[in-house]
Formats: structure tokens, sequence, C-alpha cells
């Protein structure tokens, strides 16, 4: 069992407040992905919750066992390190044993440990290998093998992907998955990136300037951002946010003229912020079809699709997604219609979501 | 003529023909043969006799004429200066590594107040010249009444050796990834096993730096024991090598058989550790 409470955390380096006050409940079991551009603090609040670093305010319960003040070693937790952190004048088998030994296991449950782990990442052939002659795929698989042996309720990994290439990341990203489902602990996973946090997580944590965002299952931070800056920073390419003027039942856009919508949010704002990814909108040439109007600024070929980039009346840049056939040269008047039940509002003054 | 000018623009200066690596060798050589020469004429004089030294200094000796080495070996005190020496200079630096090393680990690891100030205090010992201090220091060491023992001398060669090494032990310890710590603390370790086991492994390249930096110095060290220390039987190598030159003033061939044995330790210790003084050189330069 491993289930984390986090209270009112706060963190401050000297004068400058790095997080303002985290509450998050996570379950036993879970995929956890904070989530965030760099500097958002998710890497911070990681180390709070290893006992790297010390919590300037607020509680962190362990299944009700209060850890603020409780040594890293004792935590119950192992971490994953961004640059892996194996110690280089050991070889593998000993960058695994270290930890083990340091627990006071016995000799045989120490070496029944490795055996198990290293059979599980398939380290097998290189636990005579020093760090330095191994791939960074293999140093990854140490670095989480090392984790493993300590058999911790709960596993961080600290972007753990980011000095892998491309190729690699997603064989690693599978094999973290189903890590995950075979250990069967509380994970947290921290990357900047969405497409990762999207595929693994059970829930993601959106962190931005110090302060959680959203905490959410991926569907519901996709379908349902609960402000501008989760519906920007969840999907790709980025949801589109224009503003607004509610009319009747019409929505006007400055230089674009308005669109006829069978959805509006229930309180009776006039300015808003309309949400819309680009596959909820369409682009048409015909001048008289219903919709914003814009010119075109460029267009991506992308092979299944065409992403075709439009400059509206106010100046927005908008992407669509388009059918692979689509192709428009620059500055080509066009027309924009938007599927009214995909469109997303939120409040100008506050940037929260509005129910539609 | 025309074959003539062609050759003459086809000469080339020294630096085309050999290209400025070429250079940089030839004066590299010249440098060594600059470097060795005194070594390698000390090495030949140790195998001759004072008239042979006098009559072709550079002339390659005969080697088997061992007469210089076994006199020194056997008829003067060189056995109980090499000792005195190896004493004096072996604990001093493993006062000065171990000492130098913990400090600066603390200073470059651990936030504390001061901690700038506290280095800043170790760089100025690097200012300061203790043979200015010798009046003081022999009248404290007299108070302490350690004067005419080798801890007098080993207290100040740590002082000496301390701030150089300080500093260089604490430049490389800031270049060593966080991480590695933060993982040892994961893993268990308390603070002197993450310094024991993960760091001073990686710090060993500049602790062969800082200590062939100290070592040189206190084994040819002749002004501090000259004060210290008066009883034969405490004397140094530098120290004790000067009393030949009263009793066999003429005997240069023996004086140098001493000097050979004297600079012998420390030159093998350069060659052993000299991968290793390298390797710290240039850690960090390539990944």
């Amino acid at each position: 069992m491993a289930r984390m409470t986090l209270s009112g955390i706060k963190k401050s380096f000297k004068s400058v407040d790095v997080l303002h006050g985290i509450d998050l409940e996570i379950s036993d079991r879970e995929f956890v992905v904070f989530v965030g551009p760099s500097g958002c603090g998710k890497s911070t609040l990681l180390r709070l919750i290893a006992g790297l670093d010390t919590i300037s305010s607020g509680e962190f319960h362990i299944d009700d066992r209060r850890m603020n003040e409780v040594a890293p070693s004792r935590r119950g937790i192992a971490m994953v390190f961004q640059s892996y952190a194996l110690y280089p004048h050991m070889d593998v088998y000993e960058n695994m044993a270290f930890g083990a030994r340091l627990m006071g296991l016995e000799k045989d449950e120490v070496e029944k440990r490795i055996d198990e782990a290293s059979r599980m990442l398939r380290l097998d052939p290189l636990l005579k290998r020093k760090p330095r002659e191994l791939s960074g795929g293999q140093r990854q698989r140490v670095a989480i093998g090392r984790a493993l042996v300590r058999k911790p309720k709960v596993l961080l990994l600290d972007e753990p992907l980011s000095n892998l290439d491309a190729a690699l990341r997603s064989d690693v990203r599978l094999e973290i998955a189903r890590l995950h489902r075979e250990i069967g602990g509380t994970t947290i996973y921290v990357t900047h990136d969405q497409v990762e946090a999207m595929t693994l997580a059970d829930r993601i944590v959106v962190m931005n300037n110090g302060k959680v965002e959203q905490f959410g299952s991926p569907r519901e931070l996709y379908e349902r951002p609960a402000n501008t800056f989760v519906a920007t920073f969840i999907g790709s390419p980025r949801m589109s946010l224009l503003n607004v003027e509610r009319d009747g039942s019409n929505l006007a856009l400055a230089g674009s003229g308005s669109v006829n919508v069978s959805r509006l949010p229930q309180s009776g704002e006039r300015e808003l912020v309309i949400g819309v990814r680009p596959d909820a909108m369409a682009v048409s040439t015909d001048e008289n079809a219903k919709g914003f109007k814009g010119s075109v600024v460029y267009t991506e070929y992308l092979g299944e699709n065409t992403y075709v980039y439009v400059r509206l009346g106010d100046g927005t840049l908008v992407g669509i997604r388009s059918s692979a056939s689509v192709d428009l040269p620059p500055d080509t008047p066009v027309v924009i219609a938007v599927a009214s039940e995909e469109i997303h509002y939120f409040s100008r003054a506050t940037r929260e979501r509005l129910a539609a | 003529m025309s074959a003539a000018t062609e050759s003459y623009y086809d000469r080339r200066g020294l630096l085309q023909t050999l290209g400025r690596d070429g250079l940089i060798q030839i004066i590299l050589i010249l440098n060594t043969i600059v470097m060795l020469g005194p070594l390698v004429i000390m090495f030949f004089a140790a195998f001759k006799t004072n008239a042979q030294i006098f009559q072709s200094p550079f002339s390659i000796p005969d080697f088997s004429n061992v007469a210089n080495i076994v006199k020194i070996w056997t008829e003067t005190n060189f056995l109980r200066y090499l000792i005195n020496s190896a004493i004096v200079t072996g604990s001093s630096i493993v006062l000065i590594l171990t000492l130098g090393t913990m400090a600066a680990y603390g200073i470059a690891r651990y936030n504390f107040r001061g901690s700038g100030f506290v280095l800043m205090f170790f760089v100025a010992g690097l200012t300061l010249p203790l043979k200015l201090a010798i009046i003081p220091l022999f009248i404290l060491m007299r108070d302490l009444g350690i004067l005419n023992t080798q801890l007098s001398l080993v207290i100040i060669y740590v002082a000496m050796g301390l701030p150089t090494t300080v500093f260089i032990m604490t430049g490389f310890i800031r270049t060593l990834p966080n991480e590695l710590e933060d993982a040892a603390r994961m893993d268990g370790a308390s603070e002197p096993r993450i310094m024991w086991s993960v760091m001073l492994p990686l710090v060993r390249p500049a602790m062969v730096i800082a200590g062939i930096q100290n070592v040189v110095p206190i084994w040819n060290d002749f002004f501090f024991p000259l004060i210290f220390i008066q009883k034969d039987a405490l004397k140094t190598l530098p120290q004790g090598l000067t009393t030949f030159m009263g009793e066999y003033t003429t005997d240069w061939g023996v004086l140098f058989a001493g000097l050979l044995l004297s600079s012998a330790p420390v030159i093998i210790v350069y060659i052993v550790l000299s991968r290793q003084f390298i390797n710290g050189m240039t850690a960090g330069a390539v990944k």
C-alpha cells in the first residue's frame, strides 16, 4: 500500500517561492505523471517527495504516516534520476547491490533481488560492465534496476526519457508501462512531454508556475480542460484560443465575422475565450460558407493530413487539420467552420472553464 | 634558368616544412633536453670518481662501478635520513589529503553560512610565504616543546599544503554531478559513507594531482629541517646530504650518488602515478 497525501506543500529557496501550496491525493498503484513547462516546479515537487529537499511548509503523508522529516531512504521510495546517476566506479551488479546492502539485507537476498531485477530488465549479460561501457538505453535500465532492487512502495522517475534518442524513447516508454503493471507499486513520473504523459498516466498533474493547474485522467484533461493553460498544453498541435464576444447565439470575432453556435455557456458572460482543437475546424475556400474569415499563412503536409495555418481578422493564428489533398497557397482567403459541440468555453477574465 | 626559379619558389620556410605542430615538437624536445640534462649528469656522476667527474663530466661512466653507492649506503647515515624523509613526507601527505579532501567536500557540497569565507581563508594561505614567519614559528615550536621533533615539520608542511589542496579539490568536487550523492542518499548511505564510497573514488585523480603538487616540495625541502632539526638522527635527506659536503668535500661522486638515491623515490612515484596525473588534468576536458 502506498497512498500519498500532499497538503499545502510549499517550497521556497531563500526568498524565491517555487511551489505555492500543492494539494494532491495519489492512490495506491496509481501511475501519476507530473507535467508542465520547464521551471514549473515539477522536479522540485518530486525532490520533496523523495526527501532530497526539505518541505518549507505543508504536510506530506504516505499511508497516514507523516513523512516531512523522514530520511529519504526510510520513506520506501526509490528514484531514477534524469542523468541516471550510476556510480561510475562500480559495475552494474555493484550499482544495484549498493542500496540493497545498505538496507541490511542478507547476502543471498541481495543476490536474489538483483537476479530478479536483471532478468526483468534483461541486464544479465551486462552485470560485469562499468556504466561507461553501456549505451544510453542500457544505463537507463540499470538505473531502473537499481531502484527496483530496493523493492520500493513508490517509484519516482525524473524525466527518464529525455537523454534517449527518439527511436529508443517509445521502447523504453512501453517498458516503463509494463514494469509499473508488473511491480504494482505507485509510480510518479516527471516529464515536460505531454505525449509521454498522455500515454503513460492513470492521472496527470499539470503544473505551471508552482501551482497545480489540473489533476485528472488524460481523457478528462483532453476533453474537459480546466483552464486555458491546460487546454493549450495538452494536445498537439495546440488548441487555438479565440477571443470572441457573445451576441445572442452568435459568437463574433473582431475582423472575421461571426458564427452561429448551438451550445453556449450557462453563465451570461459576454466576453469569452473559445478553444478549438485542429480537428474541430474545417477550411473552405467558398466565400459564402458560414464561419470565421481569414487568410492562409502556410500549410504543413504530413502525409496523412495537412495542417493549414490561417490568420484570422484579429491577428490570431489557428491551425486546422485537413485532408492531405488540401493544398492552399499562402494568402488564399478562406472561411473556417467550427463544430459547435466541440468548442471549449473559458471566461476571458479568469481563463477558467465555463460549463456549457 | 626556369628550373632554378622554380626551385627557388618551391623552397619553403622552416615553419611550412614542419608546420606549426612540428615547431612545437622541436621546442618540446629542446625543453626535454634542458630538463633532463642535469638529471642525466647527476646519474652519470654517481658512478664516477672525483677525478673522472672533473676530467670528463659528460662522458658515459662505467655503470658497474657502484663504489659510491655502496659507500653512501654503508658508511653514512643515508638510510636514516631516507627513513626520516619518508616519515615526514608520508605523514604530511596523508594528513594534507585527508584534511584537505574533507574540507573541500564540506565547502563544495554543503550550503552553510560562511562557506565562501572558509574557502577564501584557505586560499588566502596561498599568498602567505611561511618562510617569512620563520622566527615566530621557531618561538611557537619552542614554546610547544616540539623543536627537534619531526612533528614540528609535519605541522608546517600540512599548513603549507592545505591551501592548494583545498583549492584544487573544491574546484574538482564542484564539477561532479550532484545527482550521484542524491542517488546514494536515496540508497540509504550516510553522509560519511557517501564521501567514502561514492565521492572518494571519483576524486582520486584530483587527489593525485594535489599529492604530487605537495610531495615534491616537501621531499626536497631544506629550509625548515635546517631550522627545526638539529639532531643528526632526525635529519631529512636534503639536510643530511649537506653533511657529506663537509665530510667529503672532495668526494663529489658520493654526493651525486646520494642525490640520485634521494631523488629516486619521488621520480618513481611520479612515473607510477603519471597516468592518473594526466587523467586528472584532462578530466572534464574530454567527456
